[in-house]
């Protein structure tokens, strides 16, 4: 019976990724813009709520299908893949497993039907991969009802539409560092601002802000998990965004190989297909073998998560890596093989190599996830 | 309000080729849909569903594999399948095969019933008018848009041909037929794709249906087929050389002589 499950959920996602999304990428990608129409489109579907079981508003899925939503639309649009994951794995899923009963009430419902699109803040200006010398600060006011946070937030995805965001600072030193605690912030909370919007290479569609705190008032309601508890939440939270990245990245390297598989075919050189070339064939069979060895990683991570494995950081770190390096090579073989064309915003790939290089380095760097990765088996 | 919608599995002739050496399809590998028409009939039942809270059975005759169809049709929003499935069905050509869905029908119950105006694969359009003679019931075929009117309780069908419409109204039962062209179906959604896991898909056999032997299947049926073949569209070609005002004018006495301008 789960089959047909799958079956459907993975025929649904591919006739809308290619028919709703892969028309609109290269203009979502020149014009920078938020795709508000796709966004809303995939709401109706049940998209942002596929993780939230139905006793909180959302649809019963699990982290399969999720996953698998995350690398069609990527196969497309890159944007509105992260859109997702971020959306996913990064507010939703962290209310889910550590929110209260009175948070998940107050807030799953909502961010599963979409009306709220949901970020993650955790990235400062000093604190990128060094993510334990965080500034944000909160502090409880004086007759503890409210936490006070003062601070900023960079590189935030979805900031700017998003209505929710799952925000790290500082509540107190010890001698070994600071201590966290986690937040969930709401659009509109007094002293809670946007700010710059970055100008990036890839991903342009998708909106990556900065996040301002001016003395802004989060009720102490809002903290999830306890005192101190923030910077293991957010790496725990990490490592399901790591799993929704190297899936981005998956159907990115996928989306690049079928472009090229088809130009090759097409695009005569020498009087021959290019496609005819030892050289050419030989190279796609490297790139497809490292692609489907990439979502086997990503598979093995995903039940890792499924199964709440106790080495999910480690499956997760490996398939983010790996997954993310083989989009990078794919698509700048991709351009390779398109030759002067594939330099062009004519053609998809130029974008992809964009799009890819993204994967490499948010939540978590390559570097980042070989850390992870050497520490478990230096244990 | 119950609302009955037939559906067909079809192979997607988009991605079927011909053998060039024994010229027949090459149906390895091809999946099968739900066909065009017909998933664009459940679109029309659905809004209605939206607008009245009526209930939408899907129906479908064929082997048990197309039990993914109904279940994709479940996905989309319908609230209970029906397979029409018997060893004793296999053969049956239109009429036979209207005799058994009407049979169905008429045990399912229903005030309404959409069907596609014609499969991929056959290209007939004969099933879905058959099934309302059967039933006795009016039929509207080639339509576009079908609205539920509250006040009067009565359906307003637009019928569409090629170089105009008509606007109808008609009262329950009645069956309709969709033109897939006009009516996008919306897509499956993630609440429905799971939900269908739970549900149970009913098969309806030649023992429940109670239609006569000799009218069913092969033995049912008195249409012979001769051959089958692609439409192709090989109109004769004249080649002619002329001035651009005489080319200008013959082309325009042609589309005039054709009824086109």
């Amino acid at each position: 019976m789960a089959d047909f499950k799958y079956r459907l959920f993975n025929k649904m996602i591919e006739d809308f990724a290619l028919n709703e999304v892969k028309p609109l990428a290269a203009e979502v990608d020149e014009t920078e813009q938020f795709p508000y129409s796709t966004v809303e489109k995939m709401a109706k579907l049940g998209l942002f709520g596929i993780i939230v079981p139905k006793a909180y508003g959302g649809m019963g899925g699990d982290y399969k299908m999720y996953i698998k939503a995350v690398e069609e639309l990527s196969k497309h649009c890159a944007t509105t893949g992260v859109i997702l994951s971020a959306h996913t794995s990064l507010c939703v899923a962290p209310i889910l497993e550590f929110g209260t009963e009175e948070q998940k009430q107050k807030y799953l419902p909502k961010l599963a039907t979409g009306e709220y699109l949901g970020a993650f803040g955790l990235t400062e200006p000093n604190a990128g991969t060094d993510a334990n010398n965080q500034t944000t600060t909160a502090v409880l006011d004086a007759d503890g009802k409210n936490y006070i946070l003062n601070g900023s937030k960079i590189f935030i995805t979805n900031a700017g539409p998003a209505s929710v965001y799952f925000v790290i600072a500082v509540v107190g030193r010890n001698p070994k560092g600071v201590e966290c605690a986690a937040f969930i912030v709401e659009k509109g909370m007094e002293g809670f601002s946007i700010g710059k919007k970055e100008k990036k290479m890839g991903i342009r569609g998708s909106s990556t802000c900065e996040l301002i705190f001016r003395d802004c008032v989060v009720p102490a309601a809002n903290m999830v998990g306890k005192h101190g508890e923030g910077f293991k939440l957010a790496m725990k939270t990490l490592d399901g965004g790591r799993i929704g990245i190297a899936a981005q990245a998956l159907g990115i390297a996928e989306g690049a190989l079928k472009e090229t598989v088809n130009y090759t075919k097409e695009r005569v050189q020498f009087k021959r297909p290019i496609s005819a070339f030892q050289n050419t064939q030989f190279t796609l069979a490297d790139l497809y073998a490292r692609v489907e060895a990439a979502r086997g990683l990503l598979e093995k991570a995903v039940e890792a998560k499924q199964a709440k494995a106790k080495d999910v950081s480690l499956r997760a770190a490996t398939a983010k890596l790996f997954c993310a390096e083989t989009a990078m090579e794919v698509t700048t073989k991709a351009v390779q093989f398109h030759g002067g064309y594939g330099y062009t915003r004519e053609y998809p790939v130029e974008r992809m190599m964009r799009d890819a290089k993204i994967t490499e380095i948010y939540e978590g760097t390559s570097e980042v996830q070989r850390m992870v990765i050497s520490a478990s088996l230096l244990k | 309000m119950k609302i009955a919608v037939c559906i067909k599995q079809v192979p997607n002739t988009t991605e079927i080729r011909i053998d060039p050496v024994t010229n027949t399809l090459i149906r390895d590998g091809v999946e099968s849909i739900i066909n065009p028409d017909d998933k664009s009939a459940l679109e029309c039942a659905l809004k209605i569903k939206e607008q009245t809270g009526a209930e939408v059975n899907v129906v479908c005759m064929g082997p048990a594999q197309a039990e993914i169809a109904l279940r994709e049709a479940l996905a989309m929003g319908a609230d209970n399948a029906y397979l029409v499935s018997d060893r004793a069905f296999a053969g049956s050509d239109t009429l036979a095969t209207s005799t058994i869905i009407a049979a169905a029908l008429h045990k399912i119950g229903f005030d309404l019933i959409i069907a596609g105006r014609q499969a991929i694969d056959g290209d007939t359009a004969q099933v879905g008018p058959q099934i309302a003679e059967h039933l006795g019931i009016p039929q509207v075929t080639y339509c576009g848009e079908i609205k539920y009117v509250k006040k009067t309780k009565t359906f307003t069908v637009k019928r569409i041909f090629e170089d105009r419409y008509q606007i109808l109204s008609v009262a329950a039962p009645a069956l309709i037929t969709v033109l897939g062209a006009n009516v996008k179906p919306r897509y499956m959604n993630v609440g429905d794709i799971i939900a269908q896991d739970e549900k149970e898909i009913k098969v309806l056999t030649f023992a429940d249906l109670g239609c006569a032997p000799e009218n069913i299947g092969l033995g049912g049926s008195p249409t012979k087929v001769k051959s089958t073949f692609t439409k192709q569209y090989d109109s004769e070609k004249q080649l002619v050389e002329l001035s651009p005002q005489e080319a200008a004018k013959l082309i325009a006495d042609k589309l005039q002589e054709k009824h086109i301008i």
